[in-house]
């Protein structure tokens, strides 16, 4: 349990982080707001006006204390910033070996597809003591993936793949706000996040009825594997371990083949040409919807070497 | 029959030189606003199927609304020129001799300054309690879990609240009222440098007002996609987002001709011997204003012209749908909004560095400082936009340097608060209503000053963006700030603006419950945000509620708080004290002439030898004020 009253439980590897620069933050705004007040109030009373005719001292200010002033609070606002900017660097990046999960957003529901074809609607289930990231696409509007308990948010859009990863530190049970107005409906568009013991995720997730089947299956039956075969020898690139993997595209640009990669690649073939291969791959836009598209993705990075 | 007709033309003849009466700036406005007019209805009727609302009742309602209003100015115009050509007198027009005196110049085009300050504060204040009511009606949704409106009534409650605060409170008070009453009073000169172009700037507010209002009539509502208007959100929100679109722009326009009006008059017409670092801190203010609203809210103009053009021409600009961008919505609105916050509160900062040497008897502490502060508040303003961005889907890394720039931005801020102590100590302090709402503002704007640095530190923010936290801090600055503010205003300037005193204990008393329904509202919703409750959610989970009651018990307190405002002063016209023309024993210009002043502000140009605030003097030349007491 969190140890800031008014504050959630902290429930992932973030949440004490955060919470401590939080608590920073706010023993300088009780400091600075009782300082400000017990100023004015002893002013207030100790300079209150006595005879008419009385004239307080006209000073019009003081160079060296103005100076001082601004210093102690560059300082500090120096310290806030560099201690939020290196926890943010060390946040942002989610470790080597994460769970992946893939959400959809819609109005006004999240749903999630799993990598053994688990899918679940509104809860998320993730194992305790794992690092998990989600990516997340939206088929309307911007909403966002909101866990107060965990200490993370994320904008998830239409039309291109956000991230967003925490590591759950307590089994339990878990708000999930959407956290970006999304029109009517919005403050209804919530859920949980159920944190198990890692065996009673893996019996949970065998419930499943194998999507990244259905991954290969769509893989087959959209004509992609006719083009991308595993050999190598087809007119498409193999797609085999790309995954994560850093791609040399026409012109020597290299890309990292992460999921906006794959994504664009499927819809809009000609935005990254790679190195060695003809443009000649058709469009699939239109004809997958986001959901086959997560198949799509989940299937190929479970493509190995 | 020949000789009336010949009659008549020599009757068009002999009026043609009266035309100017009519005003070219009044009849260019007209045609204007029919053109607006006519203009939205063409626009709804146009709006292609499959956008949202694209609804025959509604366009044709909506259609019809504009027709009739368009048509109502036409007959008036159309009825004035019948009686200017035949040479009745035009009922509608006051006289020269009512523009001066008579309470009617207060409906018509005037170009006097202080007529225009006037318009803008009974305008604006209406719309505070508009805007106020629709803050109640969220407040009551919001009291108990569950719902009692439905969602999209609910949804539009907050966008018509925050709209209207903003748009149609906040910034025409501070900057038009009050900047244009006090102004060219402070500088010491008779008028604005483009008087015409301040009528403009006024009467473009009433049709922009009326404009956004009309979608309480549209079939689906007024706008509800939240002030931000984020898209593809507000793509959906057929003709109420248009109408939204559409009075933000004509609402947007008026800032940008006034704002150049204040830079001009500020460089050009400044009295003898008021140089740059003898103008009140109130006039750097508006300046540095003048150069936000020039600069930034061109910006607002383009974004909203691309929404509009998006939903009604199918355009798709922001449509992710059709391969735009909702993100640079994101940016364009926010790289206007973010130096907008700063035009809400520094003309704030600004009442408050007028109030409080005043009631010190001290010079400002630090007045160069304080100038320094502003201006630079005023750039890097325009350098924080995407500090409200961190959770969007924005370059990641690009949130450090807007971090760090927003780290920034938080000391000069601070280093007002600390010139407003410096004034305080030692000082000869009298504590009247304007006085203790600006030391209201002080102490409460530390609060939301700092937890904007919360909020500009990307880990933090992670977690509070969109909850109540946010909400928090916006009215900790924004009441508790400019609007504190602006109480403040009213009781400093309302002497001169009316000539008459207004109550002191009635003004104790609407501080105390204003300032205490203030901190009930407000302060527990730090915790509900930090506690994890989003934002503009119309039903929350029951672990909300015993907060969410306190802050709508506090939110009707400080809405009742308010009334006892309007009571004072409809009082004060009554039976208020004769306000003298310097009650307040203040020193800046427009303290020298009369509560209200006369037309052209001061019997004789201003020779100014003194600085704003120089509370010591005993002996001074003739032009200065008499002997400093008090
Ligand atoms: C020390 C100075 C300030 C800092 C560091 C600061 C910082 C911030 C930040 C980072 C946000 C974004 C929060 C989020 O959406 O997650 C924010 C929101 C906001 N701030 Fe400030 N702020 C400061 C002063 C002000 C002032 C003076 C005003 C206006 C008078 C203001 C008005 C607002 C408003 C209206 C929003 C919310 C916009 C929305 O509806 O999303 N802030 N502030
Ligand atoms: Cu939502
Ligand atoms: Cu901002």
């Amino acid at each position: 349990m969190g140890g800031i009253p008014f504050f959630p439980e902290q429930a992932s590897t973030h949440a004490g982080r955060i919470d401590l620069l939080f608590l920073f933050l706010l023993v300088l705004t009780i400091f600075f707001t009782a300082l400000v007040a017990v100023g004015i109030v002893y002013f207030a009373v100790r300079y209150r006006r006595r005879h008419a005719d009385e004239i307080p001292p006209q000073t019009t200010g003081n160079t060296r204390i103005e100076v001082g002033g601004m210093v102690g609070l560059l300082g500090l606002s120096m310290v806030a910033f560099f201690w939020g900017a290196w926890l943010f660097v060390d946040l942002q990046q989610p470790p080597a070996n994460t769970l992946e999960i893939y959400v959809i957003a819609k109005k006004w529901m999240w749903k999630y597809e799993y990598a053994d074809g688990q899918q679940s609607i509104n809860d998320l289930y993730v194992p305790v003591g794992q690092p998990v990231k989600l990516t997340m696409t939206s088929q309307d509007v911007i909403h966002s993936y909101f866990v107060p308990a965990f200490r993370v948010k994320q904008d998830v859009l239409p039309g291109r793949y956000t991230t967003l990863w925490f590591e759950a530190t307590e089994t339990g049970t878990y708000h999930l706000f959407c956290a970006e107005y999304c029109g009517t409906n919005h403050s209804r568009m919530v859920g949980s996040v159920i944190v198990m013991e890692p065996a009673e995720y893996e019996q949970w997730l065998a419930g499943g009825s194998g999507a990244s089947a259905d991954g290969e299956e769509l893989f087959t039956s959209l004509g992609c594997a006719s083009c991308h075969q595993t050999s190598g020898q087809g007119p498409g690139p193999s797609l085999v371990g790309v995954f994560g993997e850093t791609v040399t595209l026409q012109g020597g640009e290299t890309i990292e083949a992460d999921a906006t990669y794959i994504r664009t690649s499927i819809l809009d073939p000609t935005a990254h040409v790679v190195e060695g291969f003809e443009p000649i791959m058709p469009t699939y836009e239109g004809q997958v919807t986001e959901e086959q598209l997560l198949r799509l993705l989940n299937y190929i990075q479970s493509l190995e070497q | 029959m020949v000789g009336h007709i010949v009659t008549f033309v020599q009757h068009l003849q002999a009026h043609a030189r009266q035309l100017p009466r009519l005003g070219r700036a009044g009849s260019a406005f007209l045609l204007a606003l029919l053109l607006v007019m006519v203009g939205t209805g063409q626009a709804l009727a146009q709006a292609p199927e499959g956008t949202a609302n694209a609804n025959p009742t509604l366009t044709t309602m909506l259609g019809i609304t504009m027709g009739v209003l368009g048509v109502g100015l036409l007959t008036a115009v159309l009825i004035s020129f019948v009686v200017w050509a035949t040479g009745t007198r035009n009922p509608l027009i006051p006289t020269d001799e009512e523009m001066e005196h008579s309470f009617r110049r207060y409906f018509w085009f005037s170009v006097d300054h202080k007529v225009i300050g006037i318009q803008y504060f009974w305008t604006s204040l209406f719309f505070f309690f508009i805007g106020g009511l629709m803050a109640l009606l969220v407040r009551w949704e919001l009291a108990q879990p569950g719902l009692t409106f439905t969602p999209d009534q609910y949804n539009q409650f907050f966008t018509m609240h925050a709209t209207i605060m903003i748009f149609l409170f906040i910034i025409p008070m501070l900057v038009g009222a009050f900047g244009n009453y006090a102004v060219p009073l402070m500088v010491g000169t008779f008028d604005m440098a483009f008087p015409k172009l301040n009528a403009l700037s006024y009467w473009l507010v009433p049709p922009g007002a009326l404009i956004i209002m009309a979608g309480f009539l549209a079939e689906s509502g007024t706008a509800k996609a939240g002030w931000t208007s984020y898209p593809p959100v507000a793509l959906q929100g057929g003709a109420g987002q248009m109408l939204w679109l559409l009075g933000v722009f004509v609402l947007g326009w008026s800032s940008i001709v006034g704002g150049m009006n204040f830079l001009v008059t500020i460089m050009n017409m400044r009295t003898k011997g008021v140089h740059y670092f003898r103008l009140p801190l109130f006039v750097w203010a508006i300046a540095t204003t003048a150069v936000l609203a020039v600069l930034g809210t061109p910006s607002l103009a383009a974004a909203v012209t691309l929404q509009f053009m998006n939903i009604a021409f199918g355009f798709p600009f922001f449509d992710a749908a059709k391969g735009g961008n909702p993100l640079m919505w994101q940016h364009v609105f926010w790289f206007y909004s973010h130096p907008a916050v700063y035009i809400m509160i520094l003309p704030a900062f600004g009442i408050v560095s007028e109030i409080i040497p005043v009631f010190s008897r001290k010079p400002l502490f630090g007045y160069r400082a304080l100038v320094y502060a502003t201006a630079g508040i005023g750039v890097l303003s325009f350098l924080v936009w995407a500090h409200h961005m961190f959770a969007s889907a924005m370059f990641p890394w690009l949130r450090i340097p807007f971090m760090l720039t927003t780290m920034l931005i938080a000391v000069p801020t601070g280093i007002k608060i600390f010139n407003w102590l410096g004034t305080l100590a030692f000082g000869k302090i009298r504590l009247e209503t304007p006085m203790l709402f600006s030391l209201a503002l002080v102490s409460m704007f530390v609060i939301g000053g700092i937890s904007g640095v919360f909020l500009g530190s990307v880990p933090v923010d992670l977690h509070l963006h969109d909850t109540y936290f946010v909400v928090a801090h916006i009215h900790y600055v924004l009441f508790g700030g400019s609007a504190f503010a602006i109480f403040g205003g009213i009781y400093y300037w309302f002497p001169k603006m009316f000539g008459r005193m207004l109550n002191e204990s009635l003004g104790k008393i609407h501080f105390w419950l204003s300032f205490i329904g203030f901190n009930v509202a407000f302060l527990p919703m730090h915790a509900v945000g930090a506690l994890g409750m989003p934002r503009r959610y119309a039903d929350y989970d029951i672990a909300f509620t015993e907060l969410n009651l306190t802050i709508s018990i506090g939110a009707f307190l400080l809405g009742f708080a308010q009334l006892i405002l309007i009571y004072n002063m409809l009082r004060a016209f009554q039976v208020g004290k004769v306000a003298p023309a310097n009650p307040w024993n203040a020193r800046t210009l427009e303290w020298l002439t009369t509560s209200p002043p006369p037309h052209y502000n001061f019997e004789e140009p201003l020779t100014v030898d003194h600085d704003p605030y120089d509370y010591g003097r005993r002996i001074s030349s003739p032009e200065a004020l008499p002997v400093p007491g008090d």
